[in-house]
């Protein structure tokens, strides 16, 4: 890979201080905007997406009259113009429990990556640029983990932590540490290669400062891409341990706990119990990961084949 | 051959390491997180003699580090130990499930590489082109669409409306499974026997859970596939194979395809977790009686001992398939020394 | 149009370097008006501009320039390989006089390999590291002849191999267990066994070390001899250039700027830019300490302009060349002379015009 990032290697060298990253960064926005116009479409669709279902989640009741828990309307009703997702069994509007429901899974995801990538980057950063024992105990901690399929341990933590938004937020977040941390690894090894690292040790920079200075903002870069990406694994980790029944209490509108009830009343045909938390779940990741990738073709071409 | 050897011992070697990890972290976890399996097991209202006679009965009384010790004991002798709730040696339902969950994932599997590999290739041959927009959006959809959700669908709409597939189980009810029941995956169990009714009709339960599988991992084989079809398109031995009058479709599918499926291979490795994930979700929704549901409803009945034994079947099912695709990948790349 | 490139029908070709007679006058290959645009995001590359050639059949004719000159492009289109999305906008290629460009895909299978072969630049990654070399082998026979039994190819595969100084046993060998230079002299071998009439190479030797590059001319010098072979060699390396070419074309921005005899490249260069290039050359035989660089920088194939690409690094540049483009005519004869006045030009040893597109030339006459 290492002979295939010469084009941002050149970028890569300002990106030593958060404003030169910053202008780099728009630099190549602006620049690429022309060579990649397909992946440009992708980062605007993905930005768009989003935008959307974060300003839902701010203002809900600009979008939805009902309350997601009142129980008043008519029973596992059809859409009509009163309810235009139709009700489920207890008469709850599902549009209702669409707009609040992206609080929760928002909430649990974006808290879920940010504590994963908070306890995997300073992990990943100290082993790859220490590279001693710990650095090969820690790799192999995390490469068992990594290579274990992560929505069975978030089962596991979440089956054992019981139910409530931070412990699922914990259970998700435990799956995406070891991400992060191979992630910062490699790109902390290939860095530490590069020019611009060995000679601000050769003038003489004290460790610390060659860490923080010069390799963390460069390895900034390509979590910005990964995390956006994160966002939307977890989502669907989110929504997949709610629709099993491990997420969270009732009483919290949530997407995958109202998928799992759908799923009760499927054999009588209430398709739009499923139809629409369903489609909110996969717009949200859609969104996510378009804007990742997005992302990742426009800074790094590389990056995204893998 | 002896190189081959040589490799599975040493790759064997290699997995204890992640084995020892994996169960660590999970007997952590089970021991240290809140709720007491023995009163939950027993009943809110067990007297506390009762309880402590339980706790000493398991175990469970010692410090954890001896708990540990005894439990890393214990799988030396290959023993996984017994049931908290049922009077079942721990293997027992494990194995009893397991063939389910293979039969469900291999035939994912199948799925997701008859669909991502042929559609990556097309779209990395009409590169830029409005059909590879379209299988590029498809390949970004099924990413995000949540399992369980597109069964749902699938469900609703081949199953109730359309009522043309079963929506649950392995098999019919007007076929009696005890009477081929043998190694548990019952598409071999059928053809021995020679009951193809019965084979048809396994194979017709099948059909929408792997495909609902199938469909959602397809999206990562699409894109690996065209990124690598790409690379190996653009390669020097592509274009000399082409100079030398070689027809077309032999540089595409016997030099690009084959150079491009390499990186293809190694990652299905990777993926086979993602795929293992998967699966739980499906066989929650379409009541697939595999180790995923076991898992859940131990996880109910907090089974310690059964839900470590899942953890770890799951754990050496991971292993024992990205050994496999390394062997596959020794096999098929010269270069590769073992 | 450069009318006069074609207008050497009947003449013997030149001299060679080693004075064996080179050419026989009869043209193997013919490159008509040929322009090919790589469209891209920002406009539109012309990588090769209204050119034309003839090969003669026998010679070695040497294509020189720099990086991102068209030569390489100009390589690739003869066999209609272009790499995508480079399009053939206009010209015709002509083998033994047919068009191969109006040729459907299967036809054109027949040119490539038995008509024309062609060794690439990167020998280490131009054999399939999935196949072993005998596979490549057969691959390549049967493409041409599907019914050729398998110990016939392999037959041929071992004399061949013999030829190339290579042991019998690395049939069964994968590329990756054989050197640079092996590799290479496999791809001469893949090329060699299907018997073409022209062999093109392309940069055959950037890839490898100086000593296996001299080896490789002399590979090359004997092939030639053994397989009747007329060669066309596109690189940017003077030096192994002038080693073997008879004729030598020097390309800039697309287009031909000067086509003469290799000893009249070398010994009077009459195009501004061909000079340049010969002072670039580091040369022991003359008292001169320090090597010179050629000002500016490759021109953009981007923007058109109606001036000589060469002109914005051009010494000698003055107003006409800012105005209009220069055709490559032939040398010390009027425009749209007669061959037999071109070929009797006087100050010209060898039998065949040497011709320059630049207006300093073009007023001398």
């Amino acid at each position: 890979m290492a002979e295939n990032m010469k084009p941002t290697e050149v970028e890569s060298r300002r990106l030593w201080s958060p404003a030169g990253a910053l202008s780099s960064a728009i630099g190549a926005f602006s620049r690429s905007a022309k060579r990649y116009r397909m992946e440009w479409w992708i980062l605007v669709a993905g930005l768009l997406i989003v935008a959307l279902i974060l300003f839902m989640t701010f203002f809900p009741g600009l979008f939805s009259a009902y309350s997601p828990n009142s129980q008043d309307g008519p029973q596992l009703k059809a859409p009509s113009p009163g309810h235009i997702m139709g009700t489920d069994n207890l008469g709850r509007d599902v549009w209702a429990r669409v707009v609040y429901g992206s609080q929760t899974i928002l909430g649990v995801a974006i808290s879920a990556s940010l504590l994963s990538a908070i306890v995997g980057i300073p992990l990943g950063l100290i082993s790859g640029f220490a590279g001693n024992w710990a650095d090969k105990v820690l790799s192999l901690v995390m490469d068992s983990i990594y290579s274990f399929p992560g929505l069975i341990l978030a089962i596991a933590f979440a089956a054992m932590l019981g139910p409530g938004v931070v412990n699922i937020t914990l259970a998700v977040a435990v799956v995406y540490v070891p991400k992060y941390f191979r992630l910062v690894r490699g790109q902390t090894l290939q860095i530490k290669e590069e020019p611009y690292v060995e000679a601000a040790k050769a003038i003489g920079a004290k460790r610390s400062t060659t860490l923080f200075r010069y390799v963390f903002p460069n390895v900034i870069a390509t979590v910005v891409v990964v995390f956006s990406l994160n966002i939307a694994d977890a989502i669907m980790t989110e929504a997949a341990l709610s629709f099993i029944g491990l997420g969270l209490p009732a009483g919290i509108p949530d997407w995958g706990m109202d998928l799992s009830m759908g799923k009760k009343f499927l054999p009588s045909g209430t398709w739009w119990m499923i139809t629409f938390p369903g489609l909110a779940i996969m717009l949200l990741a859609l969104g996510f990961t378009m804007l990742g990738e997005g992302l990742a073709e426009i800074l790094n071409p590389r990056l995204q084949e893998y | 051959m002896k190189r081959i050897l040589n490799y599975l011992i040493a790759r064997i070697l290699l997995t204890i390491p992640m084995l020892f990890i994996l169960l660590t972290l999970v007997f952590v976890v089970l021991r240290v997180m809140p709720g007491d399996p023995v009163s939950s097991m027993l009943g809110g209202h067990a007297p506390q003699a009762v309880i402590d006679a339980k706790r000493e009965a398991l175990g469970l009384n010692k410090p954890i580090f001896f708990q540990y010790l005894d439990y890393l004991g214990q799988l030396a002798r290959l023993d996984l130990g017994e049931s908290m709730n049922f009077k079942e040696k721990v293997s027992t339902p494990i194995l009893q499930k397991l063939p389910a969950t293979i039969e469900l994932t291999l035939a994912g599997i199948i799925v997701a590489l008859g669909i991502g590999i042929p559609l990556g290739v097309r779209s990395a041959r009409l590169r830029r082109t409005w059909q590879d927009s379209v299988i590029r959006f498809f390949a970004n959809i099924t990413y995000c669409i949540p399992v369980y959700w597109m069964g749902l669908m699938f469900q609703m709409l081949f199953g109730v409306f359309l009522n043309l597939f079963p929506i649950a189980g392995r098999v019919g009810t007007r076929v009696d499974s005890s009477e081929f029941d043998r190694t548990g995956f019952y598409i071999i169990d059928t053809l021995l026997k020679g009951n193809f009714t019965a084979f048809g009709d396994v194979m017709y339960h099948l059909v929408l859970p792997a495909v609902t599988l199938g469909l959602t991992l397809s999206g990562v084989f699409i894109r690996m596939t065209r990124a690598n079809m790409l690379d190996s398109l653009k390669s020097d031995f592509v274009l000399a194979t082409r100079a030398r009058g070689v027809a077309e479709n032999r540089v595409v599918y016997t030099h690009a395809l084959k150079n491009a499926l390499i990186p293809v291979v190694t990652m299905l490795g990777l993926e086979f977790a993602a795929l293992l994930a998967g699966a739980i979700l499906t066989e929650t929704t379409f009541s697939w009686p595999g180790m995923g549901r076991l898992l859940l409803e131990r996880i109910y009945n907090r089974d310690y001992p059964v839900i470590q034994g899942i953890i770890i079947f799951y754990a050496l099912f991971v292993s024992v398939v990205s050994l496999l695709v390394d062997i596959i990948y020794a096999v098929i790349d010269p270069r590769v020394k073992l | 149009m450069p009318a006069t490139m074609t207008a050497t029908g009947g003449s013997a070709g030149p001299p060679s370097g080693d004075g064996a007679v080179a050419g026989t006058g009869e043209v193997l290959l013919g490159v008509r008006n040929l322009s090919i645009h790589y469209p891209i995001a920002i406009g539109t590359v012309r990588a090769v501009t209204d050119l034309s050639l003839d090969v003669y059949r026998g010679e070695v004719l040497g294509v020189v320039g720099e990086s991102g000159c068209g030569k390489s492009t100009l390589g690739l289109s003869i066999l209609n390989l272009q790499k995508s999305p480079g399009r053939i906008v206009s010209g015709e290629i002509l083998v033994n006089g047919h068009d191969i460009l109006a040729l459907g895909p299967e036809d054109i299978r027949a040119v490539r390999g038995p008509k024309i072969g062609m060794i690439f630049q990167n020998p280490l990654t131009s054999l399939d590291p999935l196949m072993s070399i005998k596979d490549h082998f057969i691959e390549t026979m049967r493409a041409h002849d599907p019914k050729i039994r398998k110990g016939q190819i392999i037959a041929r595969a071992e004399a061949m191999l013999e030829d190339l100084g290579i042991e019998k046993r690395r049939l069964s060998e994968y590329p990756f267990q054989l050197s640079g230079g092996m590799r290479q002299r496999i791809m001469i071998g893949l090329t060699l066994i299907l018997d073409p009439e022209l062999l093109l190479a392309d940069e055959p030797t950037t890839a490898l070390d100086v000593i296996v590059e001299a080896g490789f001319t002399e590979l090359l010098a004997k092939l030639k001899r053994k397989y009747n072979l007329t060669v066309v060699l596109v690189s940017h390396n003077l030096g192994l250039v002038a080693e073997i070419a008879d004729r030598i074309a020097v390309m800039y921005a697309g287009r031909i700027v000067e086509l003469a005899t290799a000893l009249e490249i070398f010994q009077d260069p009459r195009h501004p830019y061909t000079r340049g290039l010969m002072d670039c050359v580091p040369n022991i035989l003359l008292d001169r300490k320090e090597l010179v660089a050629m000002p500016g920088s490759p021109p953009d194939l981007v923007n058109e302009s109606p001036c000589c690409p060469f002109a914005p690094r051009c010494p000698k540049v003055f107003a006409r060349c800012l105005a209009e483009t220069p055709r490559l005519l032939a040398d010390a004869a009027p425009a749209g002379a007669a061959p037999a006045a071109a070929a009797s030009a006087p100050a010209a040893s060898a039998a065949a015009p040497r011709a320059v597109a630049c207006f300093l030339h073009e007023r001398t006459n």
